[in-house]
């Protein structure tokens, strides 16, 4: 049952009711089981309006969504008891302990107060939060909220772990630890379904996603593939004094196979980078600083969309 | 099946780390009888064409009062801070709960805490001495009436509240009917127009409902209170949940 499909959405669209916002405008995809698959796009692109659809919190305005083949319209809390769900805004229950937000939480999902005690030892140690079993959630720093807010999802052992901008607002030593622990649930087999505007987050974590950009999907596939059909292999990006990107760039044009202009600098897509950058020298054309690097997802956003992910 | 009773366990998990709050609560009525009903009463002596003690007339009227506090400060102040900015209910829903849970289990807790807090206030009040007939003890499951109708009563009213100056307007009709409801003196005081407009307010047939009894009086009249409170309840659940389905499911 590798293909087994676990959500399916055809034509998913989210008007909000408040402000008549079409925040998802008509998408299709697919999730298998044990695969890591994530939505890529700036904020606004509709990305936690999906989640908060395929979470069973928000009704679909229009199309269709199935969850394990269950319609949520009308299934919604059985679905929801196979879910874990870690939502944008962390929404622990902050006049709580740690561990009483652990407990709470499994008795939603009905489990016995002797499974919820079996669980919560391993689910502190995820979340490196042993010493802080007894502390007041509001003591908490922003990191380890998001740790507990992730340990929560998991008391239930869900097949579908919902993560929505998981390390958004994160230091980078917390990002990492999380995608640590995130990897090892990859390994153990959970599906993951991630939202991030990391396009790093994006490369080291799914094995799948979608482009996403006005409620809409760009383009989907993995992101190797993502980078292969949308980018060349390298990147030579030049920086011009402010306000020149423009003009410099005409001279250098025909280098490049494709060639964005943005505010502060010029990116040149091309095969071969250093070999780029000797034909700019050549050319008489001297940037500020020079830099070669591979192209990355927010490469492959910046041709599907003509705009950066992060402004 | 319902989940509703997780989301008392889930209260009653917070009030272990604030059980004085409920301390406080049977606070405010004791105030209440020590000055007016037994103060005043040393003036009053015994109420006008009933030959009740005044402190005994006043009691049961704090009791409902008290009731009537208990739980609407539950499903209004509390609801209120857990709904917009504790955000409570957004995680809870995302596991098998339901908006249904989540508003069946806030009222029946707020009717406990209603109920609870009329307990501890009956205690008082017996060890007073104003307590005289067995039937008094009605005043418990009366509680858990009065204190279903304004629990719910206090859950629809919070789906309209936009911020927390709106609660003066709740209180603009809070504090003049605890004053006219009979609280403090008997219907016969008005003229017919006005008691009828009284007896019309929920207040009253709270305190209708446990001064009866605790004067020994048990009548039709009782049921006509008990179903006007019912109904009041029903009708409170009714308007919020669709609204609260809006707000929370958006
Ligand atoms: N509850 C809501 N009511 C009204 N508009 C909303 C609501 N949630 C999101 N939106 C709007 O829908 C669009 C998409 O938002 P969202 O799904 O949060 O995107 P993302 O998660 O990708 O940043 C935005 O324009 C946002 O303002
Ligand atoms: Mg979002």
């Amino acid at each position: 049952m590798a293909d087994e499909i676990l959500v399916r959405a055809s034509g998913l669209v989210k008007v909000h009711p408040m402000g008549g916002v079409r925040a998802v405008d008509g998408i299709d995809f697919e999730l298998r089981k044990g695969e890591a698959f994530g939505f890529l796009g700036p904020n606004g692109a509709g990305k936690s309006s999906t989640m908060r659809m395929i979470g069973c919190v928000s009704t679909p305005s229009a199309g269709e969504l199935r969850i394990f083949g269950l319609d949520p319209a009308t299934d919604g809390a059985r679905i929801r008891a196979r879910l874990g769900v870690v939502p944008q805004e962390d929404t622990v229950d902050t006049e709580l302990t740690v561990r009483e937000n652990l407990y709470i939480y499994g008795r939603y999902f009905g489990l016995s107060r002797a499974r919820i005690r079996e669980r919560t030892a391993g689910l502190l140690e995820f979340a490196q939060l042993e010493d802080k079993a007894s502390e007041q959630v509001g003591a908490l720093s922003g990191g380890m909220r998001r740790r507990l807010t992730i340990a929560r999802s998991l008391i239930n052992e869900p097949e579908i772990l919902l993560l929505d901008e998981p390390t958004t607002g994160l230091d980078p030593q917390a990002r990492h630890v999380l995608w640590d622990r995130l990897f090892r649930l990859k390994q153990e087999g959970v599906t993951l379904i991630l939202t991030t505007h990391y396009m790093d987050e994006a490369e080291q974590l799914c094995d799948r996603l979608v482009v996403m950009d006005r409620g809409r999907i760009a383009d989907e596939g993995s992101p190797r593939e993502l980078i292969e059909r949308h980018s060349t292999r390298e990147v030579l990006e030049l920086r011009f004094p402010p306000g020149e990107q423009a003009i410099r760039a005409e001279k250098v044009t025909d280098i490049a196979e494709r060639l964005e202009v943005l505010p502060d600098r010029v990116l040149l897509y091309v095969e071969d980078g250093e070999a780029a950058l000797a034909a700019v020298h050549a050319r008489g054309v001297t940037p500020i600083t020079a830099l070669v690097r591979r192209a990355t997802l927010e490469d492959v956003f910046l041709t599907l969309t003509g705009r950066t992910l992060v402004d | 099946m319902t989940r509703m009773h997780l989301l008392v366990e889930r209260n009653l998990m917070v009030y272990r780390h604030t059980w004085s709050l409920l301390v406080a609560e049977v606070f405010e009525p004791v105030l209440y009888l020590l000055t007016i009903g037994i103060g005043i009463g040393t003036l009053v002596g015994h109420v006008r064409g009933t030959g009740v003690a005044y402190p005994q007339y006043v009691a049961p009227a704090l009791l409902a009062t008290a009731a009537m506090n208990g739980a609407m400060n539950e499903t209004t102040f509390n609801l209120f801070q857990k709904l917009k900015f504790d955000r409570v209910y957004d995680s809870i829903l995302t596991t098998p709960m339901t908006v249904r849970d989540v508003a069946f289990g806030e009222v029946c807790w707020a009717l406990l805490r209603g109920t609870l807090t009329t307990s501890g206030f009956l205690v008082i009040v017996t060890v007073l001495g104003l307590v005289h007939t067995p039937w008094a003890l009605l005043a418990l499951p009366g509680a858990a009436v009065i204190g279903f109708a304004f629990a719910s009563a206090g859950l629809a009213v919070t789906t309209y509240l936009r911020d927390w100056q709106d609660f003066q307007l709740i209180q603009l009709v809070m504090l003049p009917m605890f004053l006219f409801a009979t609280t403090f003196y008997p219907l016969g005081v008005y003229p017919r127009p006005v008691q009828l407009a009284v007896e019309c307010l929920p207040l009253y047939q709270s305190i209708e409902l446990l001064r009866e009894p605790s004067l020994g009086h048990i009548g039709p009249g009782l049921l006509v209170a008990a179903v006007y409170l019912l109904v009041m309840g029903v009708l409170g659940l009714a308007i919020a949940l669709p609204r609260l389905r809006r707000t929370l499911l958006a």
